[in-house]
């Protein structure tokens, strides 16, 4: 079938501005919109700049806006995009643009350092593995899925508006370590995480659960972390 | 050998630069379901009192307002509604300046005049509530007046 892609270009070094353009491509229903992109690149229009390492999902580099969601241009296949009419793809919003699809996600994963993504533990080193009971891995089983696609954090209206905010990925980064029972940094991070820019800005507008690609449920996430730190004295 | 200059993370067990945060924000999303919920049960408390019970609707003028602040029970009722009510929707408002006002000059002028307002409307409305005289007027022909 015959499928319109309409794609938001920008490239600062030929204008300031950001503009629509549409390329006819030929798809499948079941194709996906990373082939038409694939395909607008290499064979209509090789300018055309776009994040994808692993194309399957696992890697999370092509978040992008389609149809102004958030997905990954990876799993969403055509026929669910509505093919009939053009298939908008624009970049993520709330991080600065640098070339069409490509934003800078740096921003990102500074907030994402910032609660301490890492195991926090004090002591000796055990001899052997940390062990752990199968309620205690299941506690945090559903933030453990996240790939840092960032399509959560953009689609939430408090970071596109305040880029101060941790946004939800960070607090689904830090929910995986604050009820892991391996960790013991979770007051340094519930510390961080009561900051005027932390959990509390969260309106709960389900927007990143909405988008999250890999199903986690990001808003219960943010209020878990809500409830820990009301919670933790 | 240079380093190689690469921006990576803290390295782990690397002391946290702590900030004392406060539990301001916390308190204030604490205070936005506490009093919510308490408004629910004061408000409708309030409407039913005023509009559903004896004569109803019809019985509201001067004399009803001056025979229910007459009675501490209504004046606490009443004060605990205006200072829930007005302190939480200066807070979703200041939350909402937070969330939208981009500019930090902005933000300042628009807490500035929310505050001023909120502290205008308590003061005003506690002073009210505690010294309302129905009796001001010394030809007042009302019955809690000529009875005196």
């Amino acid at each position: 079938m015959d499928v319109t892609i309409k794609i938001l270009r920008y490239n600062p070094e030929v204008s300031e501005d950001a503009t629509w353009e549409s390329y006819q491509v030929t798809a499948e229903p079941t194709d996906r919109v990373l082939d038409a992109l694939h395909k607008v690149k290499w064979d209509l229009d090789g300018s055309l700049t776009f994040r994808r390492s692993c194309a399957h999902g696992v890697c999370g580099s092509d978040a992008m806006r389609i149809n102004g969601k958030n997905r990954l241009a990876c799993k969403t296949l055509i026929k669910d995009v509505n093919p009939s009419k053009p298939i908008t793809v624009e970049p993520i919003k709330g991080l600065p643009v640098l070339k069409d699809l490509v934003v800078d996600m740096e921003p990102f994963f500074d907030a994402y350092r910032s609660v301490m993504p890492f195991l926090v533990t004090t002591g000796n080193e055990p001899t052997r593995e940390r062990l752990q009971s199968q309620a205690d891995r299941d506690r945090f089983d559903d933030t453990t899925k996240c790939i840092l696609c960032a399509a959560c954090t953009t689609s939430c209206p408090v970071y596109w508006t305040d880029g101060q905010y941790f946004g939800p990925q960070a607090i689904v980064g830090a929910h995986r370590f604050i009820f892991d029972s391996r960790d013991e940094g979770t007051d340094q991070r519930l510390e961080i995480l009561n900051d005027k820019e932390g959990v509390w800005r969260c309106r709960t507008t389900f927007n990143c659960t909405e988008a999250c690609p890999r199903g986690i449920e990001v808003t219960k996430a943010i209020q878990e972390v809500k409830r820990a730190l009301i919670f933790r004295r | 050998m240079s380093a190689p200059s690469i921006t990576s993370i803290p390295k782990p067990r690397s002391p946290y630069k702590a900030r004392k945060t406060g539990n301001f924000e916390l308190n204030s999303w604490l205070f936005m379901r506490g009093s919510g919920l308490l408004l629910v049960v004061l408000v409708f408390g309030h409407l039913f009192v005023n509009l559903m019970v004896g004569k109803g609707v019809h019985a509201i003028d001067f004399a009803f307002v001056a025979g229910k602040w007459a009675n501490p029970f209504w004046q606490v009722w009443d004060l605990a509604m205006l200072w829930l009510a007005e302190l939480h929707g200066m807070n979703g408002l200041r939350t909402i300046i937070n969330d939208y006002a981009t500019k930090d000059t902005t933000r300042f002028v628009l807490k500035t005049l929310l505050y001023f307002s909120a502290l205008i409307v308590l003061v005003l409305g506690t002073l009210v509530i505690f010294t309302f005289d129905p009796c001001l007027d010394p030809a007042s022909t009302l019955e809690v007046c000529t009875n005196r």
